[in-house]
């Protein structure tokens, strides 16, 4: 199911834990979703310096968070910024189809710890919350075959489409 | 690897070896189809009856009483489904637990499709259905009751023998769901008065794509698949004569040793479960901790979530199941866990181990070696060990 980079990393995950006395702090997921993720980071000459995280998951959300924090550290601030899910599963040979949205949370706890760092060190105003996208659960959730938009029902396994 | 630990024997066993050897002549010595009137073809057909009288006398049953499926979920599907179809002219009700497998809640949903009004029976903490809110929900147009004889999840085994009594006292079909139980306790079905009970082979150490469903004599039922008159008309498509042979070898086999199994391999079960709650802190037994399956230990250990959980038990040989949402590619909380109110996140450190004949107590002791660091790890990883701990 997951690709051998995927493995090593959940098998011996780089640069787990916490920064006591970190610049930026992000945290996002929640336990009942099954995947959380803080991030911490140290940040010197615009330049993320140190990174550590510590992460509540499966084995994805385990090898993305070693991946993004391995891919993050010695970026500036803007190239940080820019990572995305998309490059961090790449670097990872890909995830499964149902791991890419909710396991992959690595770029936007850096993001989130990005942004703390600018609003607590360089004052900047906090950015307004984004919209988040609700997406119409086309895919169904017990059995994760894709639905019509219009479904009740999967037309796979029957379970009702909330 | 140290070691290899098997502990997903509710998943697959391996087939038994005497089972094997009896399967073995019926691939290409005795291949005649059963329905045929030359010599070979009735020859086959009296082994399969006699393989059918075998699967009977596991549970108490007449021959007659007993349809060969191709797996425990057909045969639910096949007392789910064809019981109402059978009789629509009754009523349009089916009463089913909150915890049934898939087999049997999918089948109850498909349907609400079809204009049928659904009952989900609620379950207590340890996974019970109250006989007497299954009598208060029976009504006229009730057709079916199906409640599971123990859950795969939590191991939870249900008062069968009440449910039946309140059904036959209001005239209702009773099914049960033995996958988990036949195999692994003694199961007779006048004893517990079921009217439809399913097996599965995988239990008793048949092959895979074996099972069988039981019903009561007179019992009238629609088939799903249409076809010959294979199996009485009750399910079409030319036997899977190798298949049955096994299971009816491995029905043989449990009739003589399923009750001694069950009493030595819940001395296991037992340094499993009181091993592991003693080793690991803020972590919980599922389901009832005596009325359950002797061969069935479950777990939610807090701060972990359970895919992570079976890789890294994995990586040490050590080979188990869990019910969290990540592993379950549908990314959704157990409905039995929920039902019985674990909580959500509780509910993601779920873990599922299975004994089987192959086990000894030294794997138990692996386990109990290994288990404690595995989750030492994952927690030293997890900011809801950190957070919960300050």
């Amino acid at each position: 199911m997951y690709s051998d980079k995927v493995m090593e990393h959940f098998s011996s995950p780089k640069n787990v834990g916490v920064i006591e006395d970190a610049d930026g702090i992000g945290e996002v997921g929640n336990p009942v979703c099954g995947d959380m993720m803080t991030f911490y980071i140290k940040v010197k000459d615009g330049k993320i310096e140190d990174i550590k995280y510590k992460t509540f998951g499966c084995v994805a959300a385990i090898a993305v968070s070693s991946k993004v924090s391995e891919m993050a550290k010695g970026m500036t601030l803007e190239e940080a910024k820019s990572l995305s899910k998309k490059a961090v599963a790449e670097e990872l040979g890909g995830l499964p189809k149902e791991k890419m949205h909710c396991s992959n949370l690595g770029a936007e706890a850096l993001a989130k710890a990005i942004q703390d760092y600018e609003e607590k060190k360089l004052g900047k105003p906090p950015a307004p919350e984004k919209e988040e996208l609700h997406e119409h659960p086309c895919c169904c959730t017990h059995c994760g075959v894709e639905n019509p938009e219009t479904a009740k029902f999967c037309m796979e396994c029957g379970e009702r489409l909330d | 690897m140290e070691r290899e630990v098997y502990l997903d024997n509710a998943a697959a066993t391996p087939v038994r070896k005497e089972v094997l050897e009896a399967m073995l002549p019926y691939f290409d010595k005795y291949y005649a189809n059963p329905s045929t009137m030359y010599k070979p073809g009735l020859e086959v057909k009296k082994v399969l009856d006699e393989q059918r009288a075998k699967v009977a006398d596991l549970i108490g049953a007449s021959p007659e009483e007993i349809v060969f499926t191709s797996s425990g979920a057909e045969a639910n599907n096949l007392a789910v489904k064809g019981i109402p179809f059978a009789h629509r002219k009754k009523g349009n009700h089916i009463i089913i637990s909150a915890i049934e497998h898939h087999s049997v809640l999918n089948s109850a949903r498909f349907f609400e499709r079809l204009d049928y009004e659904v009952t989900f029976l609620q379950v207590d903490e340890f996974g019970f259905v109250n006989p007497r809110r299954v009598e208060e929900l029976i009504r006229q147009e009730t057709v079916l009751v199906s409640i599971m004889h123990a859950n795969n999840e939590i191991g939870t085994i249900q008062p069968i023998q009440e449910i039946a009594e309140v059904c036959k006292s209001k005239g209702v079909f009773f099914h049960t769901d033995a996958v988990a139980t036949v195999g692994n306790i003694p199961v007779d079905v006048n004893e517990l008065g079921v009217d439809l009970l399913s097996i599965s082979g995988i239990p008793l150490g048949a092959p895979k794509g074996t099972g069988a469903l039981y019903f009561r004599k007179g019992t009238r039922i629609m088939p799903l698949i249409h076809g010959g008159i294979q199996e009485s008309g009750r399910r079409a498509g030319t036997e899977n004569v190798p298949g049955i042979v096994g299971l009816g070898k491995a029905a043989e086999l449990a009739k003589q040793d399923v009750e001694e199994w069950s009493n030595k391999v819940k001395a296991l079960r037992d340094r499993l479960i009181y091993g592991v709650l003693e080793r690991i802190e803020r972590t919980r037994i599922t389901g009832h901790p005596e009325k359950r399956l002797p061969a069935h230990a479950s777990f939610c250990v807090e701060a972990i979530e359970g895919e992570a959980l079976i890789y890294m038990l994995s990586s040490q040989g050590i080979y188990a199941n869990t019910g969290s949402a990540c592993a379950s590619k549908a990314l959704k909380t157990s409905p039995v866990l929920v039902a019985i109110g674990v909580p959500p996140d509780i509910a993601q450190g779920s873990v599922v181990f299975t004994l089987g004949r192959s086990n000894s107590m030294e794997d138990v002791d692996y386990v109990l070696e290994k288990l404690p660091h595995v989750v030492e790890r994952l927690r030293a990883m997890s900011p809801l060990w950190k957070q919960e701990a300050a």
